[in-house]
């Protein structure tokens, strides 16, 4: 070797070395946790690094890390990282999968260390929402967000159709899905798009419970093993969507993806949460109102997501910790502008009404306060992915004008049945 | 051996002209061949070892199965339809782009002004991102998309394209096409010009019209590139997977389900891993015979100069 090359890695190395040692010093102190999320809004992500912030207080070595993850595809990303052997330390889960994340033992329990957090005060989470969550006693993610599934109405579509308005309906206590049905077929028909089902674009099929549940239906038996697709309560509740589809154009066909915060459809179902998207600038004469009633009469439905620390990470302990952190009873009233609580003193109209200044008290009262305490979670099964897409599959020739309706939702438990009874 | 043995020994230099050749050569191959190794054989061996086990992400167990796996493959209902799509969307996808290439390259082999601009036209596609591409393409060909509409102006009422059967496996063969149609052309396009003139004049005194005249002569002559576009093409049309996954996912029902999207939905949707990977073991099998038949067949269809 040269002199002049030894120089060079003589100078190479004196710089090098030294930032390597300060890399591993820091490195032994520091924790940093990094949590998966599927919302990628600002103001979501800001309230969790502000929640991250405070934690530092107490725990200045710890950083925490949001990653937003795609909703579609937010599952299937979340288990290849972990199959790849980089998986978070906290993550998002929501209610389909559950079961899977709840059962296989990949979560940290957090019922003790929730206990052990002063001034957490369990109790006051309900145990209706924990349900889902829990195994054997211990809560294994805790729902963070248990969102009512509502109707938001865009008034001024439905006069301009000359349809009775939601509020209107409900004022004549006729606010039933036969009424509602008819209301969007009259903005169908005028060229407008009547009642989009958000997120559902025929192949989410599970958020069609909140139409279906109307009808007391349900896709398989309470203990999940049998298919009740066939059922006379599915089997109506089909006819009737079915007919809101093709017959009456009250509702968009397969292959038409419409947004309803655009502003040229009447109505449409989804969870509370997505206030956040109505137009800030040209707003349009909105509502938000409850489900109608269908044949069974009064119904609430509900989606839930909750946030579990992995038991296999390094940094478990920590990422425990920092979940008491975040659902404490002070910053779950942060949480609670954007994802409806799950603890009892904060479901009341005046926290509430402070938390979601979008919404007024009757839309507080009627639709969050009653959808959580009353409504039933969305259906979700042990291997969910599977059984989700085999049912969409057979679904599929539902979705046409002449489609035997009795006959799909035969087909549908013949290729799922199997799958349920494992 | 005992005349050897009483030759004065001379120490013969470890680097030899043969070595020093052999170390030189081994040095220019090894990037290709650290690469190979690395990204190619160890993967394929994992996976094999993969499908030889089932993998619970979730619980994070990895246990030995043996063949199960296999058998898994062998019972397997739904997999006679993939394989079914598959061979529908692969068929479809080699004759319509080769025959689509080799007419446009035959338009294009041409001396006209501005001819450079339509080649660039024709073979842009192959450079635009083939996600984007087809989030494209799913706008057009949405129920009440682009394709509709135009139907519409000319009072045809539009299928719904990727909701109907038939229609959603023709969509994501065409949407295919049009996007690597190109690169085929230009392939075609250089064997063209390399067929030599003389030979068209010669055919035109013995009286050949130009249908002879490409049939006898630019076909063999460019029969070497129909098979190697046509062995890419194949190959590359098992491997489709980002348009289906965009415009059908799957759908409707099973039918533009191909394999390498069932192996997508079984390993990273499902979470069976080792079944993922034993199908892809299939896959493997799959594309290695067609290989090798087409490359069997070139002794007896493709026409070498020498």
């Amino acid at each position: 070797m040269k002199i002049s090359q030894l120089k060079t890695t003589a100078a190479v190395a004196g710089i090098l070395l030294p930032l390597a040692w300060s890399g591993t010093a820091w490195a032994q102190d520091a924790v940093n946790l990094r949590m998966t999320i599927w919302s990628a809004n600002e103001a979501h992500l800001a309230m969790f690094n502000e929640i991250a912030e405070g934690f530092k207080a107490t725990h200045p070595n710890v950083t925490v890390s949001f990653e937003p993850l795609p909703f579609d595809s937010y599952t299937t990303t979340l288990t290849t990282q972990i199959a790849g052997g980089n998986p978070p330390d906290l993550a998002w889960i929501l209610e389909t999968t559950a079961a899977d994340f709840v059962n296989s033992g990949a979560l940290a329990p957090l019922t003790d260390a929730f206990t052990a957090t002063e001034g957490y005060d369990i109790a006051d989470v309900s145990e209706q929402a924990t349900a889902l969550w829990t195994k054997d006693g211990q809560l294994y993610a805790y729902p963070f967000s248990t969102s009512p599934f509502a109707i938001f109405v865009n008034n001024d579509v439905i006069k301009a159709a000359g349809a009775k308005t939601p509020a209107e309906l409900i004022a004549e206590d006729a606010w039933t899905w036969d009424n509602a049905f008819a209301s969007a077929a009259a903005v169908g028909q005028s060229g407008k798009t009547g009642l989009v089902l958000r997120d559902f674009k025929y192949q989410v099929w599970q958020n069609m419970a909140s139409i279906w549940n109307g009808w007391g239906a349900s896709p398989w038996s309470a203990d999940g093993k049998t298919c009740t697709f066939t059922d006379k309560a599915m089997v109506d509740a089909m006819t009737a969507i079915h007919k809101a589809i093709f017959t009456d154009k009250a509702m968009p066909g397969p292959g038409e993806d419409i947004d309803f915060f655009a502003g040229e459809t009447g109505m449409t179902i989804t969870q509370i949460s997505r206030a956040s998207l109505l137009p800030k600038e040209n707003p349009f004469d909105w509502d938000l109102v409850p489900l109608p009633a269908g044949p069974v009469g009064h119904y609430a439905v509900v989606g839930q997501a909750g946030v579990g620390a992995f038991a296999a990470s390094p940094n478990a302990a920590t990422a425990v910790e920092f979940l008491a952190y975040m659902t404490n009873p002070e910053n779950s009233q942060k949480l609670a502008q954007f994802f409806p609580p799950a603890r009892a003193s904060l479901l009341n109209a005046e926290t509430l009404a402070s938390t979601n200044p979008l919404l007024s008290a009757e839309q507080i009262d009627n639709v969050v306060i009653d959808g959580i305490s009353t409504g039933s979670v969305l259906p979700g099964h042990t291997n969910f992915a599977q059984i989700q897409q085999t049912v969409r599959s057979s679904l599929d020739s539902l979705w046409v004008a002449d489609a035997d309706i009795p006959a799909v939702l035969q087909s549908v438990c013949d290729s799922v049945g199997p799958l349920l009874a494992r | 051996m005992t005349i050897a043995a009483d030759t004065p020994r001379r120490k013969r230099p470890f680097w030899t002209i043969e070595r020093r050749d052999a170390a030189a050569g081994y040095a220019f191959i090894a990037p290709q061949l650290i690469g190979i190794v690395t990204f190619v054989l160890f993967p394929l061996g994992l996976v094999f070892y993969y499908s030889l086990h089932e993998w619970n992400v979730l619980a994070n167990t990895f246990n030995y199965v043996g063949a199960a796996n296999y058998q898994m493959l062998l019972a397997d209902k739904a997999l006679p339809q993939v394989l079914l799509s598959s061979a529908v969307f692969s068929a479809g996808l080699v004759v319509l782009n080769m025959s689509l290439a080799l007419l446009l390259a035959v338009l294009l082999d041409q001396k006209l002004k501005g001819i450079t601009l339509f080649r660039t036209l024709f073979f842009s596609p192959v450079v635009v991102s083939l996600v984007a591409w087809t989030i494209v393409w799913s706008f057009l060909l949405q129920n009440n998309g682009g394709i509709n509409g135009l139907l519409q102006l000319i009072g045809v009422e539009g299928p719904n394209w990727l909701r109907t059967p038939t229609t959603a496996m023709i969509s994501v063969i065409v949407v295919q096409v049009f996007k690597n149609v190109g690169l085929n052309m230009i392939l075609f396009l250089a064997a063209l010009q390399g067929v030599p003139r003389e030979l068209y004049e010669a055919a035109r005194v013995d009286g050949a019209g130009r249908f002879k005249q490409f049939r006898r002569i630019t076909l063999p002559l460019i029969s070497p590139t129909i098979l190697l576009t046509s062995i890419i093409t194949i190959v590359g049309s098992l491997q489709v997977f980002a348009q289906i996954a965009v415009l059908t996912q799957g759908g409707p029902g099973m039918t533009t389900t191909v394999l390498v999207y069932y192996l997508y939905q079984q390993a990273f949707q499902f979470h069976f891993f080792g079944y993922g990977s034993t199908l892809s073991i299939l896959l493997f099998v799959i594309v290695a015979l067609l290989t090798f038949v087409q490359w069997q067949m070139r002794k007896r269809i493709v026409f070498y100069e020498n």
